[in-house]
């Protein structure tokens, strides 16, 4: 049904035109929709890259690629997904839209850095696209040395370039947001007024901006000793290889909490509204995501237990390790507590947050399993961890960036998706995602090793089940990528707050203008009270 | 849609141009962290070789001349004294004085990367580069060759990437000499100066650190024969 | 920053201050302290670091949020580095995992 639009109100994506208007723009929500163009691209890339991994292990003794070719197959699906969309998914679309509007701003503190990160993930990520064409990289997303400084005879050097200059965007968003909450916030907008969302980014921003330029300078190392052989990380000359361990994980376990901490905010936003309930323990839920972010930074060794770290140290970090699983299930715990007695909608947002929290529990919980320093030294570099690894990021960080992406998208574009066909993708999702991990916990558990594409027979039929958990996956993914880009042109009219979510950026128009509010806001109640809103009954599917 | 003002006082999206300044301040200061970080894994480095490797690293360190790199650490001092004293001139709206002192800044600045460029010319002349066939390292036995290398390799990666901001540094002042000169700040208006001048003393600390660390490992044990 | 302006001699004796704590370090270089000399050296260090945090970075008139932020960095500095010396120094302890 296609729906005339009355009389064009100017808003931010029809004030100005022309690509200049775009590539120079200083507005956070067309920056937005410029990284959500950006990480598409490379969510796309990354899974064609796992469907070429998931058809190699169809059969035992591999035969469609070369164990070489396999190698950049999982290297270049690994560094695609984490660093270019993972990374930057939920805070440089979702979060660059709406974190001013949720303080009730006009827009970031640096409006111009904003747009300059977006450059520098797109300049790194041609880097590292150029790497792929080239000829790949095969090192692992983890580029372990000395295999990445000395053997490797692949596009490391690029593909490193890529992803330091794209770890620059990651910090310079974290110091923007930081400030913009710190300096921005509305009159009457006190922290505990705050939407929950804004303290996960917060939390998150923390993280970016203490934990980034270490993996920034160990890849610096890393490219001056491949390219000038200065050898930090080479036993040869007496260096540790363990050394270039200590210094990645640094970083790149507080990473997957920024993927996952934004993903918890947009959570506890979907469990709210469509709960009608404000979250049940609000301070708890707020002081965790910062917790989650300070806790992240004690537990890295846990990747290191059997890479010839000291025992002791081992156990220290098993030890803390159990920690940081406190504060998520505190939340888990508050955003089902919220649910009791709620008034329940099943819209699509809700179906991806009731997706979320089931499975980032199996992956929280397979979590302490590897924690534990016994077991994880007979599942360490199995199928085991790949399974946990991809609940949280599939299972959770997807799952509550696709829910927040259908939940905001009213917001951004003044439309509303087909209901029908969104909820069938959810769940088709959520089946494939099932049905692609859960038989790689028993892989994992049963012996069969990450990151080998020959394997003895009695795991075939256990892989079958996971490839074409994938092809269902795929699918699932392909929908909203359809339906998203029909209801621009053929979606409903969206009003101003189909949801009847609390909330400052659901006071303005779909879509906001420029400055996001035609007056200024004023905050004058409390976080996510529902008696302040007159719930705007919509026409669905 | 309110028409909103867009100067360089005052953003746009800043209501008050105290706000600006506040936000500047803040946001340069998360950014000198950010730099903490990502030198630390260089210390770091540094640390655990150090341990690892104590009489090697000092025969190292005494290859450095500590003379040199003592009067360097002055002029690089001297540097940071003059840029808050352009600071001060730029809060008293000095225009005049301002410019001088980035100019003796600058001039500084300059002196500590001619003196780093001598140092290091220095070190490729006694074949004190690491990755190349021809390194050598006196007083250090041949199985012990390779952890001298990893001396100099910390060595040259610290000071070079501290040149790297040494370099920035210089291109930023430039800029500011030039918007200076153009009468751009006042009393009411020199944050750039201030953003600068914190960037500035930042990359000395590092320095402070760095000085030391590199040249002065047990000095008291002499060079070897 | 408010509107503190710092008079001129409180740089320049922040300066000499500098200036005196590199000679002092340099020199103490030379003599021998054993395991002590890295920490009188680092301890130097600190110093003059806080001097010029303090009072040329002006610190010591900033709001609470600014030494905040600079305590949290040296903080984190300090957990990177005494975490993975944690596993530096007590390689051997307890033997390795698994065996």
């Amino acid at each position: 049904m296609i729906t005339t639009a009355a009389p064009e109100r100017e808003h931010y994506l029809n004030a100005s035109y022309g690509i200049k208007s775009w590539l120079l723009t200083k507005d956070h929500k067309r920056i937005a929709l410029l990284y959500l163009a950006t990480i598409t691209f490379f969510f796309f890339l990354g899974g064609a890259f796992a469907t070429l991994i998931r058809i190699e292990l169809l059969t035992p003794t591999g035969g469609i690629v070369s164990s070489e070719t396999y190698n950049k197959l999982f290297t270049m699906h690994g560094v695609a997904m984490v660093f270019f969309f993972l990374i930057p998914a939920i805070p440089a679309t979702l979060g660059n839209f709406f974190l001013p509007m949720m303080i009730g701003a006009r827009d970031l503190a640096f409006p111009r850095l904003n747009l300059l990160s977006w450059y520098l993930l797109v300049i790194g990520g041609l880097f590292a696209l150029f790497a792929m064409l080239a000829g790949g990289v095969d090192t692992g997303w983890t580029f372990y040395t000395p295999y990445s400084t000395t053997y490797s005879n692949s596009w490391v050097i690029a593909t490193a370039l890529g992803i330091f200059i794209s770890g620059f965007s990651s910090i310079l968003t974290g110091l923007n947001f930081i400030v913009t909450i710190h300096r921005m916030r509305a009159p009457g907008m006190t922290w505990f007024r705050l939407p929950l969302f804004v303290w996960a980014h917060y939390a998150t921003s923390l993280i970016q901006v203490l934990g980034t330029p270490v993996i920034a300078v160990t890849i610096l190392l890393l490219f001056c000793e491949r390219v000038f052989h200065i050898g930090i990380f080479d036993p040869a000359l007496g260096g540790d290889p363990v050394l270039f361990q200590h210094l990645f994980w640094f970083y790149s376990h507080p990473a997957v909490y920024i993927m996952v901490l934004p993903a918890m905010g947009v959570i506890s936003e979907l469990i709210s509204v469509y709960s009608r309930k404000p979250l049940f323990g609000y301070k708890f839920i707020a002081f965790s995501s910062v917790a989650i972010a300070v806790l992240s930074f004690l537990v890295w060794g846990h990747h290191l237990f059997v890479s010839g770290q000291s025992l002791y140290a081992g156990l220290v970090f098993s030890f803390l390790s159990y920690f940081v699983a406190i504060p998520s299930a505190i939340k888990v715990f508050n955003w089902t507590a919220t649910l009791y007695k709620g008034s329940i909608s099943y819209d699509t947002p809700m179906l991806y947050a009731f997706g979320f929290i089931g499975l980032f529990t199996v992956g929280g919980l397979t979590g302490l399993f590897v924690a534990a320093l016994g077991i994880d030294v007979h599942v360490t570099d199995t199928y085991f961890v790949i399974a946990h690894f991809h609940y949280i990021m599939v299972g959770g960080t997807i799952m509550a960036y696709l829910g927040g992406m259908h939940y905001y998208w009213p917001k951004m574009t003044g439309r509303m998706y087909p209901e029908g066909w969104a909820k069938l993708s959810a769940v088709v999702i959520f089946l494939g995602f099932n049905l692609t991990f859960f038989p790689q916990f028993i892989l994992g558990y049963l012996g069969m090793p990450r990151r080998y594409h020959v394997y003895p027979e009695e795991f075939q039929v256990l892989h079958v089940l996971s490839t074409a958990g994938a092809s269902v996956l795929a699918v699932g993914y392909l929908m909203p990528m359809i339906y998203f880009v029909w209801s621009l042109r053929y979606g409903q009219l969206a009003p101003a707050n189909p949801w009847g979510a609390t909330g400052l950026e659901w006071k303005t128009a779909s879509p906001p203008p420029v400055h996001n509010f035609d007056e200024p806001p004023v905050m004058t109640h409390e976080a996510y009270d529902y008696s302040t809103v007159i719930q705007e009954e919509i026409e669905v599917g | 849609m309110a028409d909103h003002v867009d100067t360089l006082e005052l953003r746009e999206q800043f209501d008050t141009a105290e706000q600006q300044k506040d936000a500047s301040t803040l946001g340069m200061w998360i950014f000198l962290i950010t730099e903490v970080m990502f030198f630390g894994g260089m210390f770091l480095a540094y640390t655990v070789y150090r341990r690892a490797y104590p009489d090697v690293f000092a025969i190292a360190s005494s290859s450095l001349n500590a003379v040199i790199g003592a009067i360097n650490t002055g002029v690089l001092l001297l540097s940071s004294f003059t840029m808050v004293m352009a600071v001060r001139a730029a809060q008293l709206g000095q225009r005049k004085t301002i410019i001088l002192f980035l100019t003796l800044t600058l001039f500084f600045g300059g002196m500590f990367l001619g003196v780093k460029a001598y140092e290091w010319n220095e070190k490729f002349q006694e074949h004190h580069i690491p990755g190349q066939a021809a390194f050598h390292l006196e007083g250090v036995a041949p199985s012990e060759q390779g952890h001298a290398q990893l001396f100099f390799s910390l060595y040259f990666a610290m000071t070079g990437l501290h040149a790297l901001h040494m370099v920035i540094g210089v291109g930023l002042l430039s800029f500011l000499m030039i918007q200076a000169a153009k009468g751009t700040y006042s009393a009411t208006y020199f944050t750039p100066v201030d953003v600068a001048g914190l960037y500035w003393h930042f990359v000395d600390v590092i320095w402070i650190f760095l000085f030391p660390l590199l040249y002065l490992i047990d000095r008291h044990l002499g060079k070897p024969l | 920053m408010t509107g503190h302006i710092d008079s001129i001699k409180t740089y320049v004796g922040v300066l000499l201050a500098l200036l005196i704590l590199t000679a002092v370090t340099t020199a103490v270089a030379y003599v021998d302290l054993g395991p002590f000399s890295v920490v009188v050296a680092l301890t130097i260090a600190a110093i003059k670091m806080l001097l010029v945090a303090l009072f040329f970075m002006h610190l010591r008139h900033s709001n609470q949020l600014t030494k905040l932020v600079v305590l949290g960095g040296l903080m984190w500095l300090g957990i990177l580095l005494a975490l993975t010396l944690s596993d530096f120094a007590t390689r051997g302890w307890l033997g390795v995992p698994g065996k």
